[in-house]
């Protein structure tokens, strides 16, 4: 710790302060990133930057980032701070993640003086809103067998294929990307991180279409697509360290302290009807089992702050890989609380009246899409090995491409 | 449990940690199976000299804790106490010990004295838990004139051969009502019974028309709800701690289990569908280990949390520290259900556990009121 900086409890009282004169209270659109059409989402988009300006202005951008990339250089401790006095207050939520986590954090450990000169001030300023390209069509959980490929072309790198589930990259600026360099070494040694801005030439953006009707998730679509050599991130073929590190700060989530977001604000609280109010709504409310199912409902809540609280502060002290529990929890006991929800719901969980309620907040769209809180940021059953593997010490799975070029490493299915 | 102990309470834990596996280590246990108290009276002495019995009670009663946080310190205990499947009722000592301490005064002080140095032990009738409603009480207190009159059963009661004194909670008319009725008492009758636990002994304790002095209460008469409450959810930390060092232990055998048992030529360890089991008991053992410090961090500073953050905690290991401990039954095999084996104590404890001081069906349905009365007042 530096000498001379600002005690914590000095800096909250100046945060209270400050965030008292200038932020107004909470708005829907940073309790949840859903709005009811793309019209209102730009707007959305537009305060969200003018919002991050003026905490840049008012000298609270960045807490834990450098103070020569236009942040304060301060603690964890300082950004906790901050966060607690910012409860209940608007921010702005479409900068949090993955702009802030993991793609500020990854450019912070990774990127070079001028790059980081480049983009860091910008993202603070709210200039640039930034999103992850790691996953593909070909592949979910299996991250390093990318088949984006770059090739080296003189001072550029000459980028093809396709990244799929990146959220709101359709207005997004800028994508930190993991490409496949050399297909002539095992599939973790061929791999580098470059900077893409989303409007070049030969960037494609499709809108994905879940089946409640949401499009949030992007597809992307590169082609001939020219990066300059000086936007490649670290090593070539050095790609999985930094993946590796990238992913890490993927799963701290929220929880990193290059995130500035309200204590306590749950990231899955939409507008939908609390377990009390749909048991009311069923004429459930007085049935025995359905009190149990409301307590179970509440329990998992309160668990599963619990859990989170101690994984941030294990993960930072012991074990990094600690927050596969985290994650593994939040997406069991997040599929409970939808069943719950649902059952508590009987066969009004069937309908919904849409002038009263999106079809995102509607108890059975919301059962239908139930496991997405087990795939979305790496499935369960990875974080299921993780936990096995790293933390427990068990022996790793038996995988088909270990030591093989990755040229040579199965794709496709063969059936006898 | 957590990350960060202050030396003091570093030292309380090791130090209960050191006596229980010198005086209790699960072969004695064993073989006291059909002993009555299921430990002899002099562990109970030593306990009470290291400080079990005190975190609750106040210093100028003669008690107190190493941090400051009572209980705080008596789940660090506990949880040794459940790594250990140690012996003894911990649980209703400290809640008579902290009841009688809260209300103060001559009335108790020579109960309350003899119970903090072991040479009495209390137990707890809850003829009527907090979550119930009234037509659900089992005990009836009514006034006539000077006297107090107890009418009703309670079961299971630990301890409840072995006790001086049963702090009795019942329904009056008005409310709520707790009395310390000693043992000996005419019209008090105690069946032993048979528990699913080794070494903690259960009784039934009846009260048939048994007259007390209204000396006998503790608090006010009709008023005693809020007081029963606070001891109802010290004991739930108390017992959630100890599931969670009984959980700790049977995983902690299980995983060494995975790692030494080798089947078609290959470590137990090696097989996915395992260490997946494996995975989801690591992430209900860290969510119970948060959510019981949680407990007796809001318990201990009176936060507004307090109350959902408990009936949480105890709902939630109540279940899953049972699933959990069967599941380490079912990687072991055969030999899983084996009295010789060590697995079994941690299985009785947690089980036990689930069910006292409210099942994880009675909290869910006190925290579906705590939520509806939220939600009225919003």
């Amino acid at each position: 710790m530096s000498t001379g900086m600002e005690p914590v409890e000095e800096f909250r009282l100046r945060a209270r302060e400050w965030i008292k004169a200038n932020l107004g209270p909470l708005q829907p659109w940073d309790r949840t990133q859903h709005c009811k059409d793309d019209e209102e989402e730009l707007v959305a988009v537009a305060r969200d930057r003018a919002l991050q300006r003026k905490i840049f202005d008012g000298g609270f951008a960045g807490i834990c980032m450098p103070k020569e990339y236009g942040g304060l250089g301060l603690s964890p401790e300082h950004n906790r701070a901050f966060n607690e006095e910012l409860a209940g207050h608007e921010y702005p939520s479409r900068f949090a993640v993955p702009t802030f986590n993991p793609c500020a954090s990854t450019i912070l450990e990774f990127c070079t003086a001028e790059q980081k000169a480049a983009h860091l001030p910008a993202i603070l300023k709210g200039d640039e809103v930034w999103v992850q390209l790691l996953s593909e069509p070909g592949g979910g959980s299996d991250v390093a067998g990318i088949t984006t490929a770059a090739v080296r072309e003189g001072d550029h790198w000459i980028l093809n294929g396709s990244k799929v589930w990146t959220s709101r990259a359709w207005w997004a600026d800028w994508g930190i990307i993991l490409a496949r360099t050399n297909w002539d070494v095992p599939k973790h040694q061929g791999m580098t991180v470059f900077l893409v801005p989303l409007r070049a030439e030969g960037v494609e953006i499709q809108r994905i279409v879940r089946l409640n009707g949401e499009s949030e998730a992007c597809q992307e679509f590169f082609t001939d697509v020219r990066i300059p050599d000086s936007d490649r991130v670290g090593d070539v073929d050095g790609g999985w360290t930094i993946g590796t590190r990238w992913m890490f700060h993927e799963r701290m989530g929220h929880n990193s302290p290059y995130v500035t977001y309200p204590s306590g604000l749950s990231q899955s609280a939409g507008h939908e009807d609390s377990p009390v109010a749909i048991a009311r709504k069923s004429g459930k409310i007085d049935d025995p089992s359905a009190r149990e199912l409301i307590g179970e409902h509440r329990e998992l809540g309160v668990v599963t702050r619990a859990l989170q609280g101690r994984i941030a502060d294990a993960a930072t002290k012991a074990n990094k890989d600690m927050s596969a529990i985290d994650r593994l929890f939040r997406g069991v006991a997040s599929v409970r609380r939808s069943t719950i929800a649902f059952e508590l719901a009987g066969s009004n969980a069937s309908v919904w009246d849409e002038e009263e309620e999106a079809a995102t907040d509607a108890v059975g769209m919301n059962f239908l899409m139930r496991q997405i809180s087990c795939i979305g940021g790496g499935t369960t059953e990875i974080s299921r090995n993780v936990v096995a593997e790293r933390i427990l010490g068990m022996p790793r799975e038996a995988s088909g491409d270990k030591g093989v070029p990755f040229r040579e490493v199965p794709k496709g299915p063969k059936r006898a | 449990m957590w990350h960060e102990l202050t030396s003091d309470q570093q030292l309380l834990r090791d130090t209960t940690a050191r006596y229980l596996a010198d005086h209790v280590p699960l072969d004695r246990q064993r073989k006291n199976r059909d002993s009555a108290a299921g430990f002899e009276p002099a562990y109970w002495t030593g306990g009470a000299e290291l400080g079990w019995i005190m975190p609750l009670v106040s210093e100028d009663m003669g008690g107190g804790s190493v941090s400051g946080r009572g209980i705080v310190d008596l789940s660090l205990i506990a949880y040794e106490f459940g790594r250990h499947s140690a012996p003894g009722p911990l649980v209703d000592c400290n809640v008579v010990a902290s009841a009688l301490s809260d209300v103060g005064g001559e009335a108790h002080a020579d109960a309350l004295e003899a119970i903090m140095t072991s040479s009495a032990i209390a137990s707890v009738c809850l003829g009527f838990a907090p979550w119930q409603q009234s037509g659900e009480a089992t005990v009836t207190i009514t006034r006539d004139g000077e006297e107090l009159v107890i009418q009703g059963a309670v079961k299971p009661v630990e301890s409840a051969g072995q006790a001086t004194y049963f702090l009795v909670s019942g329904r009056s008319d008005s409310g709520t009502t707790q009395v310390l009725v000693p043992a000996s008492t005419s019209g008090v009758s105690i069946k032993n019974l048979k528990a699913i636990d080794v070494s903690r002994k259960f009784g039934a304790v009846t009260f048939d028309a048994v007259r007390v002095p209204a000396s006998a209460l503790v608090g006010a008469f009709g008023q005693a709800e809020a007081q029963m409450t606070e001891q109802v959810r010290n004991a739930c930390v108390m017992l959630c701690a100890e599931s969670v060092g009984a959980m700790e232990s049977a995983f902690a055998m299980t995983t060494d289990w995975a790692f030494e048992r080798f089947t078609f030529g290959r470590a137990l360890a090696s097989y996915q569908a395992l260490k997946h089991r494996f995975a989801d008991m690591k992430s209900w053992l860290e969510a119970s280990h948060a959510v019981c410090d949680s407990a007796a961090d809001a318990l201990a500073d009176g936060t507004s949390r307090a109350a959902e953050t408990v009936s949480s905690a105890k709902a939630y290991i109540g279940e899953h520290g049972v699933e959990l401990a069967q599941d380490c039954v079912q990687i072991h095999g055969g030999i899983g259900v084996t009295y010789e084996h060590d697995l079994h104590f941690f299985l009785r404890r947690v089980t036990l556990n689930r069910l006292l001081y409210g099942t994880p069906g009675d909290h869910r349905r006190w925290l579906a009121q705590m939520q509806i009365d939220k939600e009225m007042a919003a």
